[in-house]
């Protein structure tokens, strides 16, 4: 479904995302762990072209699309919900579904069926996205890139400052997206022991190098790997 | 009395143009944070072109509607071959850069038409109403002006609100990167935003060049007018705009009625200055004071 | 002022190196101008006066990313003020031309003020909105300003130690050239005093600089007062060189032909300053010749110089936006370069990194 392909871009002179290669398949979900600056958002951004690739490719659904426009990567179906949110909070949370769905015309998803995913979205849907909680935007955020009905889904960071309750359903949530619309999901947390919890794979970055790509109980048990990167 | 009257409704006909060329900023700030500069001079252009149309033996509306066009095109022109190479340069160069498309076009206007002043036809009987044996100032053609720019207005607001064209272009100019991520085509956005923002342009200078006459500099003070609008306005809001406006339109037509008209623009430079003194984010934005 | 300390040793080399670059620059000039013809001097003179106004246009730019829409305007105050003082009351030069920057800084202070809490595009609409505004004063009190034909002067002429024959042109290209080695010594000072530094460090990050305690406001509201003093004292100059002051001269194009001879100078560069008094000062000409040689229409060849102004801001932002003096200095680093790869090393190593750099 999505392959990345010694894929490498720079900020400046540091090379932030260093010949990372890894693969997502449909109904799966991929975690890609790290402390800090370890190259994970930059690897999210080099995929959906917010960042210029500089070397290696990425390829989504057998085409390749490094280096296309950004408008262009999300319109073939790959959403990428980026770090902070991303809600948009000037405009009302009914807005922002809205605008999730608009590059795909009569195909988007109805509103209702995110409202039904999420309810609490319904009973805020003229308010202001600024109103809503940390947990709520991060439902808006994923319910409006479900909007686009995308056959892949980028998240960065989906529990940074949640608490442990909400991150856990969070989670869950994920497992059950991949499972039910067979999306392919590419899950970069640092909260590594929850999104192992779901994920099948797991990717670990550090420096921006894949340091260790193992299914994600294996990876779990590496006692080494999860003092020296992981931190639990 | 009766001159009281008349200047607060010539303030209000002088308000409206005001009006429209502070929502022609407003659009292009918002969508690119670009204080167009070249605006008084674009509407210029667009209102020339209609004098030509008219002279040419076209009617009025068929010249307006010209206006309206060549506005279009302007705007989006200059969006996609000037703006967008400064939109990531320092805030300084686009500014040079609006400020030299202002030069530029001041000058083709004044090797095509020449420097002396033309005068407009109005749309309207410019004879003002009688009300109980005394002529007011106020005419027909500023009720004209009055209803074109509130329905400019309120069309722009319900673009920008019900369609999701306006959605789309919101989106863009509050988080662009998130827009871009939800597949909304920014540049495209960007540009459509220049283009109404100069047919906005073109409708005030067709309106208000009966009473300036046309010529190369002509609507400079429109400009400063419009620009101090939309300060007051807080630069980022419609409607702060058109209030910002229709205040400003007041307070000049009185210092222009008891002071004279030489001191209009150093009035509006005077309002300009008090209001970023005492609220930098305009009187009636929401929006969070600048940092530091 | 509150501004970070320099030390003495280093204000004196400043100070040292200014005042014999003055020295020199004068004395070139005292011999050059006697080999001049007398247009060529005149146009001295003009350089001379341009010179001093866009050298304050360019710091101000260069130390605070500010530009000013108002200098053409504060041209006009201070032309009008030596025009009213050496005309109406019989002042003699140079307590005019003092006069003459001391009353458009005053009018700068309110400029300044705003100056130093506005950011991005309002200090260039509001000393836009100055400079659209200013010229209709003239005919607001005509008795005062003389209206729309301006205010004229008897030509100030050499003093007698001079000698008889020494030419009128001559020693109004000393004038304007000693104001404008004046606005240099001050402007030079400036931009490396404790001042200068601080404005730099706002420029670059006004927060970091504010939290630094460097009074970000009233470094500004400096930068922009000595600025008009020195377009004031180019003012001055104008109406001496050319015995007029009238607001035909002061619209608001002369503003942007100002913008663009600082912008083609390069922002911030004071050696840039002379390549744009030269532009202003050629161009001109260069237009009405050939405007005369393809015998182009009065409009066309009115606008001519208008028009290449505004190609000129436009080219030079989206081409070369460091100017003309930064163009030499990129060459020069560029050569230099060159030289030093080409004896180090002969065979460039392969993978060097390419999108690094």
């Amino acid at each position: 479904m999505l392959a990345v392909h010694e894929l490498s871009a720079h900020y400046g002179p540091v090379r932030a995302v260093d010949h990372v290669s890894l693969e997502v398949s449909a109904g799966s979900v991929t975690a890609v762990l790290g402390a800090n600056g370890a190259g994970k958002t930059s690897l999210l951004r080099t995929i959906t072209g917010l960042i210029p690739a500089s070397a290696g490719r990425v390829i989504f659904e057998g085409e390749d699309i490094t280096r296309r426009p950004v408008e262009e990567i999300v319109r073939r179906g790959l959403a990428h919900v980026p770090e902070g949110r991303g809600v948009i909070a000037e405009l009302s949370v009914d807005e922002n579904l809205r605008l999730g769905g608009l590059w795909r015309g009569r195909d988007a998803a109805p509103r209702k069926e995110i409202y039904e995913l999420f309810p609490r979205l319904h009973d805020r849907r003229t308010q202001l996205a600024s109103r809503l909680s940390g947990g709520e935007r991060q439902m808006l955020s994923i319910g409006r890139a479900l909007m686009g009905r995308p056959r892949a889904l980028l998240l960065d960071e989906p529990s940074l400052g949640l608490a442990p309750l909400l991150v856990a359903q969070i989670m869950a949530m994920i497992r059950r997206l991949a499972d039910t619309l067979d999306l392919a999901v590419l899950l970069v947390e640092q909260n590594a022991r929850s999104a192992l919890s779901v994920a099948n794979r797991g990717v670990v970055l550090n420096l921006g190098r894949v340091v260790a790509d193992e299914e994600s109980h294996r990876l779990a048990a590496d006692e080494g790997l999860r003092h020296a990167y992981l931190g639990f | 009395m009766t001159k009281f009257i008349d200047l607060t409704l010539s303030g209000i006909s002088d308000g409206a143009i005001y009006a429209a060329v502070a929502l022609a900023l407003v659009l292009i700030w918002r969508a690119t944070r670009i204080v167009n500069f070249a605006q008084g001079a674009m509407l210029m252009i667009t209102t020339f072109i209609a004098y030509a149309v008219i002279g040419a033996g076209a009617s009025y509306v068929v010249g307006f509607l010209a206006a309206l066009l060549s506005g279009l095109a302007l705007g989006a022109v200059t969006e996609r071959v000037l703006i967008r190479r400064v939109e990531h340069a320092p805030p300084l160069n686009a500014v040079i850069v609006t400020l030299g498309l202002y030069t530029v076009l001041v000058a083709v206007a004044g090797m095509i038409w020449g420097n002396t002043p033309k005068s407009f036809p109005a749309a309207f009987s410019l004879r003002g109403y009688t009300v109980g044996g005394t002529t007011l100032l106020f005419t027909p053609n500023d009720t004209f002006i009055v209803l074109v720019v509130i329905a400019v207005a309120l069309g722009l607001a319900a673009m920008f609100r019900f369609t999701s064209l306006g959605l789309q272009m919101r989106a863009a100019a509050f988080a662009p990167e998130v827009a871009r991520l939800l597949g909304v085509r920014v540049g495209r956005m960007f540009t459509v935003g220049w283009a109404l923002a100069a047919v906005a342009g073109a409708i005030a200078g067709v309106l208000v060049a009966p009473s300036v006459f046309l010529g190369p500099n002509s609507f400079d003070p429109i400009l400063i007018g419009g620009f101090v609008a939309a300060v007051l306005g807080g630069l980022d809001s419609p409607p702060g705009a058109v209030i910002g406006g229709l205040l400003l339109g007041l307070a000049l037509s009185y210092v222009s009625g008891y002071e004279g008209s030489a001191l209009v623009p150093l009035a509006a430079l005077a309002i300009l200055v008090l209001v970023l003194m005492i609220r930098p984010s305009g009187l009636f934005s929401a929006a969070q004071e600048r940092r530091v | 002022m509150s501004a970070p300390a320099i030390p003495r040793a280093v204000r004196e080399r400043t100070l040292l190196r200014s005042l014999s670059l003055v020295i020199v620059g004068g004395l070139l000039i005292a011999l050059i101008t006697g080999a001049l013809s007398s247009y060529r001097n005149l146009q001295l003179a003009y350089g001379g006066y341009y010179f001093a106004a866009l050298a304050g246009l360019t710091v101000l730019a260069g130390l605070s990313g500010q530009i000013s829409l108002g200098h053409g305007a504060l041209m006009a105050v201070g032309a009008y003020t030596s025009g009213l003082l050496i005309g109406n009351e019989g002042w003699a030069l140079v307590p005019a031309l003092v006069a003459a920057a001391g009353v458009s800084a005053i009018i700068g202070i309110p400029l300044g003020l705003a100056a130093s809490r506005l950011r991005g595009p309002y200090l260039a609409g509001a000393t836009l909105a100055f400079a659209v505004g200013l010229p209709a004063l003239a005919d607001k009190f005509p008795s005062t300003f003389g209206g729309e034909n301006g205010l004229t002067i008897n030509p100030s002429m050499p003093p007698s130690w001079l000698g008889s024959n020494f030419a009128l042109e001559r020693w109004e290209a000393w004038i304007a050239c000693a104001c404008a080695l004046i606005v240099l010594f001050v402007l030079y000072n400036l931009v490396h005093s404790g001042v200068g530094r601080s404005l730099r460090a706002v420029r670059d990050d006004e927060i970091a600089a504010s939290l630094c305690g460097l009074h970000v406001g009233r470094n500004q509201t400096v930068a922009f007062v000595v600025s008009a003093a020195c377009a004031g004292l180019g003012g001055g100059v104008f109406t001496v060189v050319n015995q007029l002051a009238a607001p035909g001269s002061f619209q608001v194009q002369l503003s942007l032909y100002l913008l663009a001879g600082v912008v083609i100078g390069g922002l911030g560069s004071l050696v840039g300053a002379i390549w744009g008094a030269a532009l202003l000062v050629f161009l001109p000409n260069w237009t009405t010749d050939l405007a005369n040689s393809f015998s182009l229409s009065t409009n066309v060849s009115h606008n001519l110089p208008l028009a290449i102004y505004g190609v000129v801001l436009i080219a030079a932002m989206l081409l070369w936006p460091s100017g003309i003096q930064g163009g030499f200095r990129s060459l020069g680093s560029w050569l230099w370069h060159r030289r030093g790869r080409r004896s180090r090393s002969p065979g460039a190593p392969a993978d060097r990194p390419s999108a690094a750099s």
